[in-house]
């Protein structure tokens, strides 16, 4: 019984750094039908420079823990807004140029990382409550899990109220149905797109510096290796579906860690073949729109 | 006494999607007031050319709002400027509540809430249902009520009876009646009853042309004319 209760828990934890990732590809793609292939680059400059900034407060206060978050955010907001003013919005509509630009700024911002910080992990340490374990049923969860759920869900949450509550949020929603539509009611959406990237940007900056904790390192191909997954999820939740993201990132974390302890480690083998039921049973995802 | 100017002026426009040639070469004018009709076979390019005249499209030539070039404006630009629009097939945003859908096209500061109410109450009723689980009539009130709310120069409306039943036909009708008493409207429509009893002026385009202008009766009346221009005979919608 506990050592269900600790894979699925901890399955809902890894499923919700997942989700950190996948909601702004998730967005992006459905406003803008770009697939960011530079969100990892994102996350990445976030975990370096919250973890600069962790180091300079003193790593094992709260404070500097959460000070990292927010800068984490912010830098993870500012790339992405500069990254789509400068090599997304002169490609506009030009889907297949987008793509190979943010695969190109990945690569680069890779050996840029390296250039900076080195090829070598740096090892991370933060409060040592991050350290600990809580025991739920008998099962002794890491408390990486707890942080990382709890961020999940202020994100969900938050977006969910900005996308309801604003109008900001009522173009993003309605540039998900019918971008072109939106613009013959008077709308600039392009505006909407540069809010998407940053809201992208900051919640896979959030992603990058609780990554860096759970991973307990940080190194210039952190993004990259959860991007895969990311997209998997984005793939599997529906292309442009926020709720789909949040399903489908559970849902592949928990199965993959399942997977990992019952079928002999097959957790990402597992993954990659539920993607390619999903892609041949239902195209769109669980909660994406019928092309 | 001379005539008034033109609210739109469209010179030489020609369009294409996806690198086809969807309209050739067309030049028309729309007077200022009253509705004008655009009439054509299906597929001569009636609606890639109100969709040209939008840059929702790849266009060329010249299109001039109440004297201004507009052909060089992105879309939001072109709408900002007075053009409303109601689409062919509605393209009201199906996840958004009907107030929602509203709200979304309200641009001026004092937006004409109360004139949209009057004409349809029913949506006043149904604010807070999603657009998408309306009837195809009740879309369409969506449609033609955001292109009301604000006070536009002109409307370009596009086939607002397609696929709707005879009584809602009506009631759109109306209402288009309606509001082309405070602003004109360019309308792009199959069903000739409806042309005959809401325009003033017509334009018949085949092959990406414009072929015929004038009175929209006296085409509508030249059976031979209909007929060749339009592929059906106006008599057995009368």
């Amino acid at each position: 019984m506990s050592s269900i209760v600790l894979i699925l828990l901890t399955g809902i934890g890894l499923g919700a750094l997942y989700f950190l990732v996948a909601s702004g590809l998730s967005l992006i793609y459905g406003l803008m039908h770009v697939l960011n292939f530079a969100h990892g680059a994102f996350l990445t400059l976030s975990a370096f420079i919250g973890w600069q900034v962790a180091l300079s407060l003193g790593t094992a206060s709260w404070g500097s823990f959460l000070v990292s978050l927010l800068v984490g955010a912010v830098v993870g907001a500012i790339f992405a807004t500069l990254t789509e003013l400068i090599l997304i919005r002169p490609l506009y509509e030009r889907h297949i140029e987008q793509v190979l630009v943010t695969v190109g700024l990945s690569f680069a911002a890779v050996a840029l990382f390296e250039g900076i910080w080195g090829t070598d992990a740096v090892n991370v340490a933060g409060p040592a409550w991050l350290k600990g374990t809580t025991d739920v049923l008998g099962a002794r969860i890491p408390n990486t899990y707890w942080v990382l759920m709890i961020a999940a869900a202020l994100v969900l949450g938050g977006l969910v109220l900005f996308l309801k509550k604003t109008r900001y949020g009522m173009i993003i929603r309605a540039g998900v149905e019918n971008r072109a539509m939106v613009t013959a009611l008077g709308i600039d959406v392009r505006k909407s797109f540069t809010l998407v990237f940053a809201i992208g940007g900051a919640a896979a900056g959030i992603g990058g510096v609780l990554a860096m904790h759970y991973t307990t390192f940080v190194s210039a191909h952190l993004g990259s290796t959860l991007l895969i997954f990311a997209f998997i999820v984005t793939v599997i939740g529906g292309l442009g579906s926020l709720t789909g993201a949040a399903v489908a990132s559970v849902l592949v974390a928990v199965l993959q860690q399942f997977a990992n302890v019952y079928l002999s480690g097959t957790g990402d083998f597992i993954v990659v073949a539920l993607l390619a039921v999903v892609l041949l049973v239902r195209p769109s995802g669980l909660m994406g729109r019928k092309a | 006494m001379s005539e008034p100017s033109p609210i739109l002026t469209v010179s030489h426009l020609s369009a294409s999607i996806a690198g086809q040639q969807v309209v050739e070469d067309v030049t028309f004018e729309v007077p200022a007031t009253g509705i004008t009709a655009v009439l054509g076979r299906n597929g001569v390019g009636k609606t890639s050319t109100l969709r040209g005249i939008l840059g929702l499209i790849h266009r060329r030539g010249e299109v001039t709002l109440a004297g201004e070039r507009i052909d060089g404006l992105a879309t939001h630009r072109i709408v900002q400027r007075g053009v409303g629009y109601v689409p062919e097939d509605r393209e009201v945003f199906a996840g958004l509540t009907v107030a929602e859908n509203l709200s979304l096209a309200e641009r001026d500061k004092s937006p004409r809430r109360e004139f949209v109410a009057e004409l349809f109450p029913d949506l006043v009723k149904r604010r807070g249902q999603l657009a998408g689980t309306l009837s195809g009539g009740q879309q369409q009130m969506v449609s033609v009520a955001r292109a009301l709310l604000n006070e536009n120069r002109i409307l370009l409306v596009d086939e607002p009876t397609k696929g709707l039943a005879p009584k809602i036909v009506g009631e759109v009708a109306a209402a288009l009646a309606e509001a082309s008493r405070v602003v004109p409207i360019l309308l792009v429509e199959q069903n000739l009853d409806v042309v005959r009893r809401l325009a003033a002026g017509a334009i018949v385009i085949a092959n990406g042309r414009v072929v015929h202008t004038g009175d929209a009766r006296t085409i509508l009346d030249d059976e031979a004319l209909t007929t060749r221009l339009l592929g059906v005979s106006a008599e057995v919608h009368q």
